[in-house]
């Protein structure tokens, strides 16, 4: 292996490659890849692709880790490409992935959109029985800081399907409902300003639903974003047999609050423009 | 909503597992010390302290709620496990049927063998 300057290094890549409409199964591929120093493993790819092979497929898209797009898996576990150096996964020998768990569309794409259809199952919003207000508001929720402390962590998820791949149940179990949207029912569930707990509670305690949850721990360990999905499954079960068993407290969902009586609008303020849908 | 009772209910079962089976250890295997419901003395396994302990109305009624619990609490964790093993609708339906038949079955079993002891 031949050593650089400045910290650069050659490296060995070796990369997961399948094509449906040529390959009959997937293939690895090997490229000898000058890793700089910082460079990270989408940066890696994108050198690949632009001076070795320009049908590589990966997907990606914000590159500082917020948009969940390039979650691949790095030496063997599931991470963002884009939030992962080199030089902290692999000294001479790089190998990536597409997820596993999931459908590969080409190369180190997977197709999440089974993941995201136990996302919308779960009704990941806010549900009310005042819809109107929802809609039309005519105030805003009230929400003391410490109730937002309850699900704040849960709404740093990116979506990014990490926490899918890394779990042992979907492995087994396709029609189980999985991490990312289990933690995303507990966050709305969660939330002082909704009421959905009950049409949820259909859903995620259904036979494919939390309790098919045996805690190995993985999603927390690997999410990128450092949620910790297991623990909101855990509290989720716990709710879910707190009313079964008639001990969970009932709360209404957050009051609407007006504008203050008293508040005047300050003069040379524009108002508002008009609805544009 | 069916599975989350059956989920309370396996963690419940667990619980009471838990206790029971302590107290079944406790008085099988630790009787030369605590000498707990071993009313002839001696070993615990001793014939007049079994048939003493299968005449103890309290205690046959222990053993049947350990029995009930026990065959709730393994026989819902071996469904867990075939069930995510991804059968069909019908497969999965037939396995309910059939772990309440057999839980069911075994459950009287276990509870008339009790019963026909303390007579």
């Amino acid at each position: 292996m031949q050593e650089a300057g400045s910290g650069t290094k050659e490296i060995e890549v070796f990369l997961r490659r399948y094509d449906p409409e040529r390959d009959a199964k997937p293939r690895w591929q090997r490229y000898v890849l000058m890793a700089e120093h910082g460079m990270t493993v989408l940066d890696g790819l994108h050198k690949i692709k632009e001076t070795q092979d320009a049908t590589l497929a990966f997907r990606y898209s914000c590159r500082m880790g917020v948009c969940g797009s390039c979650a691949m898996l790095i030496n063997g576990k599931p991470a963002l490409a884009c939030n992962t150096q080199i030089s902290q996964v692999a000294d001479r020998k790089l190998t990536v992935a597409p997820l596993p768990n999931f459908d590969t569309i080409k190369d180190l794409v997977p197709d999440l959109s089974a993941m995201f259809r136990k996302h919308v199952s779960v009704q990941p919003y806010l549900k009310r029985d005042d819809a109107s207000e929802v809609e039309k508001p005519t105030g805003e929720f009230l929400q003391a800081p410490e109730e937002v402390v309850r699900y704040a962590q849960f709404t740093y998820c990116i979506k990014c399907g990490a926490c899918f791949a890394a779990c042992p149940t979907v492995a087994s179990d396709p029609e189980y409902l999985g991490p990312m949207p289990l933690c995303q029912a507990h966050r709305y569930n969660s939330d002082s300003r909704d009421g959905g707990f009950h049409s949820r509670k259909l859903v995620v305690g259904a036979s494919h639903g939390v309790y098919r949850c045996h805690y190995a721990g993985e999603c927390s360990n690997v999410c990128p974003k450092g949620v910790d999905p297991a623990r909101a499954l855990q509290l989720l079960k716990r709710d879910l047999v707190l009313d079964y068993l008639r001990l969970k407290k009932r709360r209404a969902p957050a009051a609407v609050a007006g504008p203050p009586p008293t508040a005047q609008r300050l003069p040379n303020v524009p108002a508002a423009p008009p609805y544009t849908v | 909503m069916r599975e989350t009772k059956f989920w309370t209910w396996h963690i419940l079962a667990g619980a009471v597992v838990l206790v029971l089976l302590g107290l079944h250890m406790i008085v099988m295997h630790m009787g030369s010390i605590v000498g707990l419901l071993n009313p002839a003395g001696g070993e615990p396994i001793a014939w007049a302290n079994v048939l003493a302990r299968s005449r103890m109305v309290g205690l046959v009624a222990v053993y049947i709620l350990l029995l009930g619990a026990a065959l709730y609490h393994g026989l819902y964790g071996l469904r867990t496990i075939l069930l995510e093993m991804g059968p069909g609708a019908a497969l999965q339906k037939a396995i309910n049927v059939l772990f309440w038949i057999g839980g069911l079955s075994l459950f009287v079993i276990g509870t008339l063998a009790a019963i026909v002891a303390a007579r």
